[in-house]
């Protein structure tokens, strides 16, 4: 099962970044469990200085942006 | 029935009548107030909207979609030459953190694993107070004065900041996470001349399309003045030309863009807002049109739209419920406000200040208000500290700065930002 972690605040690209993620797990079929990570200080445990961040399996997959369902998929893969 | 559940209605019943019955409509200070309120969110729609807020937004879309901001972070991480990443750290704010909430993760990233305290608290000071679409609306709304002490003011401040801080507390040993920071990618970028370009047309377009009427005699003032639309319209052009090579939008586009702008020109003669937000919508269709760049300009655009509008929108409103437009009174009396915050004493500047960092203003909407201030009496000092000392902090983002960086830290920062606010408050009302 994939563990995706959402990292960022409250802002509307965060959002945005866990529906699309959501979306792309669902096409694919995958099994996986969603979790966001809000707190500020868990987030730069990550490394990660800009949100919104994806992270599949421990492993930072994107930084900064919202990709499409699409590009999400081949991180989810 | 379930009591509570009644109970609760009744309570909600009972308020909204009891509203209704003491409704203030009917006291004159309050019937001004709401029409005050109306009227300056009808002066904004049609002053600001078309000609500054939305080119504004374009211009912070492309910033975030074009300029590459992994190159900018090298200059913020541990091995950055420390003079340097003060400079960066103090405009990049501008480039980076164009969402309010990006600016928290930054500044946490920065200082645990980056350029360290002082970068960061540059930045963290200089990100929300020099945000590229605040710059724009104060110079167009308070006055290019203003607009010019805002930038200059905030950079100065968080280069002077961080340093203090980092002096501050240089003795103390900081566990820094050796952790390699995650950059995001670094994109395949435009070169820089070509980024200076795009970017220049594009604030090119905005000042000459919001050149105001000079007050003064003739000379070259009064020549821009007269040709200010000619001069929009080729630099549109311009732009128009730009588009078609970078984004590979096909030129029968462009060319039905030029030719719709220009019958609205014509059959609304006198009125440019017509061609122009013909020109926008276009601007947007064809940015649609291609997948890619174009269509993340857009996206981009849209967002800080979507975002910002309505804020803006309740900020409006409540300056002229409470303060009235330039000039006029809302609920509040304008007297109250010149005892307060009129003039440029110390205490006027401390006021504002302190005031300033309490509350909190959502991206724009400090400049409603303190245009409705201003109007009513506030000396030109105080409102600059409160522009300096305003957006930055807030009571929310000190609680959150508080659990990153600590109490102490977060003390002697708020305590740098108000004592650098009223400084400059009252060295700006005397000198100005």
């Amino acid at each position: 099962m994939k563990k995706i972690k959402i990292l960022g605040g409250g802002c509307p690209k965060c959002a945005k970044l866990a529906e699309n993620t959501e979306a792309a797990a669902k096409e694919l079929g995958i099994e996986y469990q969603l979790e966001k990570v809000t707190d500020i200080n868990d987030i730069v445990k990550f490394g990660v200085m800009m949100t919104p961040a994806l992270v599949v399996d421990g492993e930072v997959k994107t930084v900064g942006k919202v990709p499409s369902p699409e590009e999400i998929k081949q991180y989810l893969g | 029935m379930k009591q509570s559940k009644e109970w609760k209605s009744l309570a909600i019943v009972t308020s909204v009548f009891l509203a209704c019955f003491y409704l203030p409509i009917g006291n004159g200070r309050f019937d001004n107030a709401f029409l005050e309120a109306l009227q300056l969110v009808k002066w904004y729609a049609r002053e600001h909207v078309i000609l500054c807020l939305v080119p504004a937004f374009f211009i912070a879309g492309a910033i975030s979609v074009f300029v590459s901001q992994a190159s900018v972070m090298k200059y913020l991480g541990a091995n950055a030459p420390k003079l340097l990443s003060y400079g960066v750290a103090s405009v990049s704010g501008s480039i980076l953190a164009v969402c309010s909430c990006t600016v928290l993760p930054l500044f946490a990233g920065i200082y645990r694993m980056g350029a360290g305290l002082g970068p960061a608290t540059a930045f963290l000071y200089s990100g929300p107070a020099i945000n590229v679409l605040a710059i724009i609306l104060t110079a167009r709304v308070l006055g290019l004065e203003m607009g010019a002490a805002r930038a200059v003011g905030a950079i100065l401040f968080s280069v002077i900041i961080g340093i203090l801080m980092h002096l501050f507390f240089l003795k103390e040993e900081r566990i820094k996470s050796k952790k390699q920071a995650q950059m995001p990618e670094a994109k395949a970028g435009r070169p820089l001349w070509q980024n200076i370009l795009y970017f220049g047309i594009m604030v090119l377009i905005l000042v000459f399309a919001n050149w105001g009427k000079p007050s003064g005699e003739g000379g070259l003032w009064q020549f821009l003045y007269s040709g200010k639309w000619i001069l929009t319209g080729l630099f549109s052009a311009a732009l128009g030309i730009l588009i078609m090579n970078w984004f590979k939008i096909r030129i029968l586009y462009i060319l039905l863009t030029a030719s719709a702008v220009g019958v609205s020109a014509f059959l609304f003669t006198g009125n440019p807002l017509a061609p122009f937000s013909v020109g926008i919508f276009c601007l947007a269709i064809l940015l649609r049109s291609k997948k890619g760049e174009s269509r993340e300009w857009l996206d981009s655009t849209w967002m800080f739209a979507k975002q910002i509008l309505p804020l803006l929108f309740i900020g409006v409103m409540l300056s002229g419920l409470f303060l009235g437009r330039p000039g006029k009174e809302g609920l509040i009396p304008s007297v109250w406000v010149e005892k307060a915050v009129g003039g440029n004493s110390f205490r006027a500047n401390f006021f504002a200040s302190i005031v300033g960092a309490l509350m909190y203003f959502a991206t724009l909407t400090e400049i409603p208000i303190l245009q409705g201030l201003l109007g009513s009496g506030m000396g030109k000092g105080p409102a600059l500290a409160l522009l300096l000392a305003g957006p930055a902090v807030s009571l929310p983002n000190m609680l959150v700065i508080r659990g990153i960086m600590g109490t102490k830290k977060t003390l002697v920062y708020i305590i740098l930002v108000v004592c650098m606010a009223t400084i400059t408050g009252i060295l700006y009302g005397a000198l100005f």
